[in-house]
């Protein structure tokens, strides 16, 4: 089995997701190490199956459009740090300028 | 009394002989003084349980008989339950009230019950042993040296140390089977989509089934008789209506056809291995015919599970940026930075097909092997895992891939969304706990509460209390 060298910086910053210099290094050795083991799928021939994402065989799932009660603002906002004018604050993510 | 099953107790309050308050503090107790050594909780909540039994007295007297009035129950703390913390046992959450109740919540409090506690766990279910917790590792009740499993190993601990009548855990692949397997209890997974997933903080969302932990077959078919059902919080949940899950509870087992493989006692300890056997040998006295069958290998469906869970993780703990509740990424722990990571990888550009997408297809090749199987057999039976519960920090129990070797008997079933069910089997020369997997096939469990019963019915295995 070739050896993939996973971008650990890369796949950190596509999960959001801040890691130390020991945890990059640690995860790079793991993860290479799960790689190898998740490959063992090679050995299976799947050529002529169709996957399978849920098993429920169920398609097509709705419901009535009718509104139901939901939260009210104030319990949506009940456990956010980061709120203003009872509303969630975020930063900016599209720059008008 | 800490040792009364929901059936027992029931009777109990129905005849009077005792109130749901006595029932409570009675539990509250034995809480206060195993706890110490246990720690299978992480809130414990004594007055709104209290509230709780005083209402269910109250309606007991002006004629209620709802299904689980007055009994004390821990629910796993990845289950939103409105007003009470839910960290699903990580820092991120830590100081996290949800403003709604989980779907499954709702149905227990519809039902009667009284919220003790809500039960530590393998952080965002992420283990199989609860030293993933943020909120310390829970103890095994037969011997405290030793894991409990997990994820849900809170609370099969506390139902096995006799803290409450009866648990709510869920299970992804093993959560559930694998803790009341080393705690000698009763768990019983659900069909994927028998039972709603609304609320409760997902793991895996194509797998995820919540279920009952009990002391007894009965018990756990009463609970999943208030947990079942479609909801349309839940798209994924079967509108197919739910059994009357007592009524064949004690048919006879007289021509049951057995599916054994021998793929899933291969690796499996001689004490483990010989329990499970004597097991099979009494259900064959009560009638039932045991056929060797051919099962795919259940090595695959570790990589499979590995790469389908993983990706699910990494989309689903997305949602945990500090914005709307809990706190920022940087409070993850290690394992679930781990499996993020590596659900990330395998949903990349250039990986998806490769991996994420060779995992669905050998999930149809699972789903498809079972199928075929339950054209000749009515269940499957193996041993719930390899081995009894290991020493708390033992080097097994270090290995990263250490959740998914251990849970590898009851991923493949978990896979194709089948319904399974531990019982306790015996012990082992040390004292631990040994559990037997009785699997059925998607909407199955008439069928493996009603194999589980007439075993239960011919040992006492489950009236085994540990010395705390």
């Amino acid at each position: 089995m070739s050896k993939t060298k996973i971008d650990v910086v890369h796949i950190s910053k596509l999960a959001n997701l801040p890691l130390t210099n020991e945890e990059k290094n640690k995860f790079e050795k793991q993860l290479d190490e799960t790689i190898s083991y998740i490959k063992q799928l090679e050995e299976i021939n799947t050529t002529s199956t169709k996957p399978t994402s849920q098993v429920t065989g169920l398609e097509n799932v709705t419901r009535e459009d009718i509104a139901t009660k939901s939260l009210t603002q104030e319990q949506a906002l009940s456990n956010t740090k980061s709120k203003q004018n009872n509303l969630f604050k975020v930063n900016v993510l599209i720059d008008n300028d | 009394m800490t040792n009364l099953t929901i059936t027992k107790a029931l009777e109990k309050l129905k005849n009077k002989e005792i109130s749901s308050v006595e029932l409570t503090k009675t539990f509250l107790e034995r809480i206060k003084k195993v706890e110490p050594k246990i720690n299978a909780f992480v809130t414990v909540t004594e007055e709104e349980a209290l509230r709780n039994a005083k209402d269910a007295d109250k309606k007991r007297a002006n004629g209620s008989d709802a299904p689980l009035l007055g009994i004390p129950l821990s629910i796993k703390d990845n289950f939103s339950t409105k007003g009470v913390r839910t960290t699903a046992s990580s820092k991120v959450l830590d100081k996290y009230i949800p403003p709604y109740d989980a779907t499954v919540v709702t149905k227990l409090k519809e039902a009667g019950m009284v919220l003790l506690g809500k039960t530590n766990m393998d952080a965002w279910a992420h283990g199989s042993s609860t030293e993933t917790s943020d909120y310390g590792q829970s103890k095994n009740p037969w011997n405290t040296d030793y894991l409990p499993g997990g994820s849900s190993g809170g609370a099969a601990a506390s139902v096995a140390a006799g803290e409450v009548i009866a648990a709510i855990g869920s299970e992804t692949a093993g959560s559930i089977r694998q803790p009341a397997s080393w705690c000698g209890v009763v768990g019983l997974k659900p069909t994927y989509g028998r039972v709603s997933r609304s609320g409760v903080i997902a793991m895996g969302s194509s797998l995820d089934s919540p279920g009952p932990i009990t002391k007894s077959v009965e018990d756990a078919a009463l609970v999943l008789q208030v947990l079942a059902g479609v909801d349309p919080l839940d798209a994924t949940t079967s509108p197919l209506p739910v059994p009357d899950y007592l009524k064949n509870i004690n048919r006879e087992i007289t021509n049951l056809k057995i599916g054994i493989s021998e793929d899933y006692f291969e690796g499996v300890d001689t004490e483990v291995k010989q329990k499970v056997e004597d097991a099979i040998k009494v259900l064959e006295k009560l009638g039932a015919k045991i056929k060797k069958i051919k099962l795919f290998s259940p090595k695959y469906s570790i990589a499979v599970y590995t790469i389908i869970m993983r990706s699910e993780v990494s989309s689903n703990l997305a949602r945990f940026d500090g914005i709307r509740y809990g706190s920022d990424r940087s409070f993850f722990a290690e394992e679930a930075k781990r499996r993020i990571m590596l659900g990330t990888y395998v949903l990349s550009a250039g990986y998806y097909d490769q991996y994420f997408n060779k995992a669905l297809k050998v999930r149809s090749l699972i789903i498809n092997d079972f199928k075929k199987a339950f054209e000749d057999v009515d269940v499957v039976i193996a041993p719930t895992n390899p081995k009894t519960a290991l020493k708390a920090g033992s080097d097994e129990a270090k290995d990263p891939m250490f959740g998914e070797l251990a849970d590898i008997l009851v991923e493949p079933s978990s896979l194709a969304g089948l319904s399974g069910i531990n019982i306790p089997v015996g012990f082992s020369k040390k004292g631990l706990p040994i559990g037997m997997d009785i699997i059925g096939p998607q909407f199955g469990e008439q069928t493996i509460l009603n194999v589980a019963k007439k075993y239960e019915d011919e040992t006492e295995w489950n009236l085994k209390e540990p010395n705390l």
